[in-house]
């Protein structure tokens, strides 16, 4: 490794650290210019109980001081304070109940959709032009074009209501098989997409014609040579992927009520819990920013032949 | 007379003068072209852009004038009329059927106008709650790329002409915004402007918070990816000699913007317009469906599909319908705008 790529390397976790500190005081004081705080819900509170609330929770402070206090409290020890709608519960703790299931929902989504994809993809570009290429351009073209609650939906009117093949609560793991599924179907299709055409690419490159005109195997040409050359572009891809089943997850998991972290963040959006909505933004964008830099990185260090910036 | 091999005499045939017709023949040249005209010609011969362009228009029409002559209103629960009992033969009704009362008009012979798509759970013309949430969905889509365009557009260029100190800033700050989670900051600012938004006496009021909000978070987090477009195009731009020349000439730098750099990448920020229109649609409806989409009871494609969600193993028909607008849209705008990029800038093309 050179010391420009170490350089780099060094940039993009600035950066990264950088990013997640602006998430961390966007959701901060975006949610503090809501009128009205957290406790004017549809009870009317007496003035004594809100003073007493605000003073348990820290609000009456000056709000420079509870922004010190948030961030000091999520580096040192990461944790996000308590809930304000859930008695007892502390935002990190809800988090990481519902990241269970939606971490278990999200890994096995990224290894299908990754690995259905690169394998579509290479038969599509070995096949070029073929019906067999056609038929997957179409299919793929079509599930880039559907909303994951659309797909989620149509999933659930076929599987749960019409054939009863699966049941429509995501709570069993035989109910997590449709969510992973309407989760995968879109970057499958992306990485489909991705892998034929710069398997295209690097099938017409001179190396490949050497290969052959040396005799080497159609399939040691496909595998020793194309297949992982061709690869590349898909690890850029694995940061918007994990960005794409976060926000995904939100409405799959609505949809087949699985309890994980989407639907926790959307019930949290609906009962208004502003320390549960800005922790899990928090948690959800620092996990995009990181994987987003890991993928990047791996990218340059993969092939050395890209320019560093 | 034949000649012999290797004779130097001319063949006098060569230089008979031409005669009119001969002349008619060799000035009739094919009519100039522009680049506009060409790239047109190229977009109408791609039959699979031609026909999504077809679909886009003829959806975008119907669903302005439709509700012009429709006899049901969106938001008409025609179950109720005023002062009487709620009368709830009206409610879920299957495609084509009728409601008490036109049942009985029917057999009087009178003419109802039918329920194509049945009613909802609160008696409402579902086809025209149909029509309603693409047009809305159509409009947001638009007028949220209208607003990255311009946005992208004068920071993109302003960047790219003046370079050096402002371009670091400009472009440090796209390198933020690029790496923030979009989604999630567009749900958060969606939550807090839905409450903070005061539209109340405006004329925006008319068209509803969420939906002003809705395009505020567009223009603020997609803008970038437009502006590093024109960015790149401009810095290569502005080093032509015509560029150059304009200067010379004591050309204002807003006149050599607005005047020769921006028209000169309109092609590339047509396509990008185009294809952030399915985008914003996409999101529009992911937001619609959470909730956090326009108010009720205007609907869009992404809050029809969401209230059928409730009624799914009854009334199927309530989610598919508006689920295969919003793909066949999407579906053709993207077609569109992958042809629109073939015809118009090929390099493009990564």
């Amino acid at each position: 490794m050179t010391s420009k790529t170490m350089l780099y390397i060094l940039k993009r976790i600035g950066m990264a650290l950088l990013t997640i500190f602006i998430v961390i005081t966007i959701t901060f004081f975006v949610m503090h210019a809501v009128p009205g705080g957290p406790f004017t819900g549809e009870k009317a509170l007496s003035e004594s109980a809100v003073a007493a609330l605000e003073a348990k929770y820290g609000l009456d402070k000056p709000l420079a001081e509870q922004y010190f206090t948030y961030l000091k409290d999520i580096v040192t020890e990461f944790d996000f304070g308590p809930s304000l709608k859930m008695r007892g519960r502390m935002v990190i703790d809800v988090i990481m109940d519902g990241f269970k299931t939606s971490a278990k929902i999200g890994l096995i989504t990224a290894f299908i959709a990754t690995a259905s994809g690169i394998v579509l993809g290479a038969v599509a570009a070995i096949k070029h032009n073929s019906v067999i290429d056609r038929i997957i351009m179409v299919i793929t073209t079509a599930f880039v074009a559907m909303p994951s609650f659309i797909v989620g939906s149509l999933l659930m009117i076929v599987f749960c209501v019409t054939l009863s093949v699966f049941p429509a609560n995501g709570t069993t793991n035989e109910g997590l098989v449709l969510p992973v599924i309407t989760l995968a179907l879109y970057p499958m299709s992306y990485i489909t997409r991705l892998t034929r055409s710069s398997m295209l690419d690097v099938l017409s490159q001179d190396y490949i014609r050497t290969a052959r005109a040396k005799g080497v195997s159609g399939s040691k040409i496909i595998f020793g040579h194309a297949l992982k050359n061709s690869l590349l572009p898909v690890i850029t891809y694995l940061g918007p992927m994990l960005a794409f089943i976060v926000s995904g997850s939100m409405v799959v998991e609505q949809i087949f009520a699985v309890p994980g972290i989407g639907r926790q963040f959307i019930q949290s959006i609906i009962n208004r819990d502003y320390t549960l909505i800005m922790g899990t933004t928090i948690f959800l964008a620092a996990m995009i920013v990181i994987m987003n830099l890991i993928s990047d990185i791996l990218y340059k260090v993969v092939d050395p032949r890209i320019e560093l910036e | 007379m034949k000649n012999k091999p290797f004779s130097m005499q001319v063949n006098l045939d060569d230089f008979i003068p031409a005669s009119p017709e001969d002349k008619e023949y060799l000035s009739k040249m094919r009519p100039s072209s522009t680049f506009f005209k060409d790239g047109v010609k190229r977009l109408l011969k791609n039959k699979v852009a031609a026909t999504s362009a077809f679909f886009i228009i003829v959806i975008t029409i119907s669903s302005i004038l439709i509700p012009f002559f429709w006899p049901y209103e969106y938001e008409e629960m025609l179950g109720v009329t005023q002062g009487g009992f709620v009368d709830s033969s009206y409610s879920n009704l299957k495609p084509f059927e009728y409601g008490e009362t036109e049942q009985q008009k029917i057999e009087n012979g009178e003419k109802v106008f039918p329920h194509i798509f049945g009613t909802d759970n609160h008696g409402r013309d579902y086809f025209i709650r149909v029509v309603y949430g693409t047009r809305i969905s159509l409009a947001v889509g638009f007028f949220a790329s209208i607003i990255v365009l311009l946005l992208g557009v004068t920071i993109g260029s302003v960047a790219g002409y003046f370079g050096e100190k402002i371009d670091l800033i400009i472009m440090r700050i796209v390198d933020i915004i690029y790496s923030l989670p979009d989604m999630l900051v567009i749900i958060l600012l969606s939550v807090v402007l839905k409450q903070t938004l005061n539209l109340e006496g405006t004329f925006l009021q008319a068209i509803g918070g969420n939906i002003i909000s809705m395009l505020i978070v567009f223009g603020l987090l997609y803008w970038v990816s437009m502006s590093r477009l024109i960015r790149g195009q401009i810095l290569s731009l502005r080093e032509q000699e015509y560029i150059l020349s304009a200067k010379a000439n004591g050309a204002k730098a807003s006149r050599i913007i607005r005047k020769h750099l921006i028209p000169n990448c309109i092609s590339v920020v047509i396509i990008s317009t185009c294809l952030q229109i399915p985008n914003a649609i996409f999101t529009e409806s992911f937001l619609s469906f959470m909730g956090l989409g326009v108010n009720a009871p205007m609907p869009s494609l992404g809050s029809l599909a969401s209230d059928a969600l409730n009624g799914i193993y009854s009334y199927p028909h309530r989610l598919v319908i508006p689920a295969i607008v919003i793909c066949l849209i999407v579906l053709s705008l993207n077609l569109f705008g992958d042809g629109l990029r073939d015809a118009f800038d090929p390099k493009l093309k990564h």
